[in-house]
């Protein structure tokens, strides 16, 4: 009985010990990577797992865009030793994308809800069918309706509120129909709303407008060397089909840039009113509030920290912290692009994870593609008829970075070894 | 699962039913000439008007822009799809279990031939096969939309 029990103690140690040392696939699971990275497809969850967490004993907790076919919409797993990752539970029966790990609770979202369940000292959740709920009635449109979310070091929970709209058209994608007014759409949507961590059932009245002009954001970081929340926003879709006479397919696939930004409380992106142009490096207004490609935009409307191309949707962001990786890598950051769908006719692009290099808090030199091949071959980049999309980031204890498949429900885990 | 599946399966059989019935109607009537080069000519429009959302393939963009293959809205009742053309979409649309959220634009300005010839294009690409779309049936939804 006692030797059972010291047993059972001691398994977990043992298994977290041994899957650092797991060997990559054989292929690098279809991935192209620099020198010295590998990779493994450690899950087939056969759901659609968006953004995730790994705790620092390495649990994994996925979201799932939807419920999966036993009703459940986060999953967890555990690594075993051969490396691989199984489903050992599920709860929560709403879908959605947010999903965070900070100070003992696990933050969840749906999309029109946020959510906390505490966690023991194993990073278990204790009480899965009792989430305290901490903010409640977010708007919710058809467009846009996912809420990425993230903590910062002061007690804040900062919940992306999309757009539910274009590019707030009085008649939303409609080929020459102008921006509305002032677009109202700001006032509940299109920006970063600051909530407390821990205060139930809050609303809006209860919330702060952090920064608004985000058409959308899905990845999102709390960069802890700056102590600043970085996001990246999915820039606005169809500039040749709303103002066919202005832009060809061809320009309206190159833009406008997909941007990242630092933010501050109080900023505005300029959504609608603006896109950044990442040819002239100049916000540009929006033809549907008078722009003709070349007048600039309110000079308070804040910059880009880094102008990525066009439509590539990106989906996670994660400042990299960890030690594994070789020392280039601290403090960047990996962004997973989802892949384009807007770019039809030109071929699509996109469906990999990107590293932009940082020193001293700001993107030093270019951006580089850091893991491709999700999509199984470039025949099916430009079709975009892929086999995986990246989604999700998380970096495991041990400095492995993990990377979500919305599409077929892989996970990813990346290592180095010298 | 299984009954989206029986569902799918109906109004497969529904659609190829249907376009029996049209073959054999439309074949003493038109050529198959009339049907192929309203096909060629709303493949254009397609390309303007619709393959940005709808893709070169039909299928769509998953979560966003429904796919135009093997469904009710493009296998079943034309009127409703002119309708659709004419005043645009903006419904929550379920297909095969998944769900799409762009609204569609209308396209009020594309003509009756137009619009004709790409429902045609659209009913018999892409692995449909319906019956034709004729410009006089766009008219009279158009009139009645007024």
């Amino acid at each position: 009985m006692i030797l059972t029990a010291t047993l059972l103690l001691i398994a977990p140690a043992i298994k977290s010990a041994f899957y650092k040392a797991v060997s990559a696939d054989a292929d690098n699971a279809g991935l192209k990577m620099p020198t010295g990275f590998n990779a493994a497809i450690i899950a087939e969850t056969g759901a659609r797992p968006r953004h995730i967490v790994v705790t620092p004993n390495g649990l994994i907790y996925l979201k799932l865009a939807r419920p999966n076919k036993e009703g459940k919409a986060i999953l967890v797993l555990k690594q075993g030793a051969d490396g691989k990752a199984t489903i050992v539970s599920g709860f929560g029966n709403y879908g959605g994308t947010g999903i965070y790990l900070k100070n003992g609770y696990l933050y969840t979202s749906s999309n029109q809800e946020v959510f906390r369940y505490k966690v023991n000292d194993a990073y278990e959740v204790i009480n899965p069918n009792e989430p305290e709920k901490i903010v409640t009635g977010l708007k919710m449109g058809r467009q846009h309706e996912t809420k990425s979310i993230v903590l910062d070091n002061a007690g804040n929970i900062y919940v992306n509120i999309g757009a539910y709209s274009n590019s707030c058209q009085e008649k939303d994608r409609e080929k020459g129909s102008m921006g509305i007014k002032g677009c109202p759409i700001l006032d509940s949507a299109g920006g970063i709303w600051m909530f407390r961590a821990d205060k139930p059932n809050q609303t809006y009245k209860d919330g702060v407008r952090y920064t608004t002009g985000l058409r959308n954001v899905v990845g999102l970081d709390w960069n802890q060397q700056l102590n600043q929340l970085f996001v990246m926003q999915h820039g606005r879709d169809q500039l040749h089909d709303i103002f066919p006479d202005m832009y060809t397919t061809k320009e309206s696939a190159l833009l406008p840039a997909e941007c990242m930004y630092a933010l501050k409380k109080g900023d505005n992106a300029g959504w609608p009113f603006i896109y950044y142009d990442q040819f002239q490096h100049k916000k540009i207004v929006a033809p549907e509030y008078g722009g003709d490609k070349k007048k600039e935009g309110d000079k308070s409307i804040i910059d880009p920290v880094v102008a990525f191309p066009g439509h590539l949707a990106p989906n996670g962001l994660l400042f990299y912290t960890g030690n594994q990786f070789p020392e280039r890598y601290k403090n960047g950051a990996f962004i997973a692009f989802h892949g384009s769908w807007n770019r039809a006719p030109e071929p699509q692009a996109g469906f990999y994870v990107v590293f932009q290099p940082f020193k001293n808090g700001k993107p030093d030199g270019q951006w580089e593609v850091f893991a491709d091949g999700f999509s199984g071959s470039p025949e099916k980049t430009a079709s975009g008829r892929v086999d995986h999309k990246p989604c999700g980031l998380a970096q495991g204890p041990d400095g492995s970075l993990y990377v979500t498949d919305d599409t077929k429900g892989a996970l990813y885990r990346i290592s180095y070894k010298k | 699962m299984k009954r989206i599946y029986y569902l799918l399966s109906l109004l497969v059989l529904a659609g190829t039913t249907q376009l029996h019935a049209q073959t054999h109607k439309t074949a003493s009537k038109s050529p198959v000439t009339g049907l192929s080069s309203s096909v060629t000519a709303g493949k254009k429009v397609y390309t303007l008007h619709c393959l940005s959302c709808h893709m070169a393939d039909g299928g769509g963009v998953a979560n966003m822009n429904p796919p135009l293959i093997n469904t009710p809205y493009v296998l079943g009742d034309k009127n409703k799809m002119i309708q659709i053309v004419l005043k645009g979409f903006n419904e929550g649309v379920e297909i095969n279990g998944d769900t799409y959220t762009n609204p569609m634009p209308a396209q009020p300005t594309l003509t009756d031939q137009e619009i004709a010839d790409v429902l045609t294009y659209v009913r018999n690409s892409f692995g449909n096969k319906a019956g034709a779309v004729k410009a006089a049936d766009v008219k009279k939804i158009r009139a009645s939309l007024k």
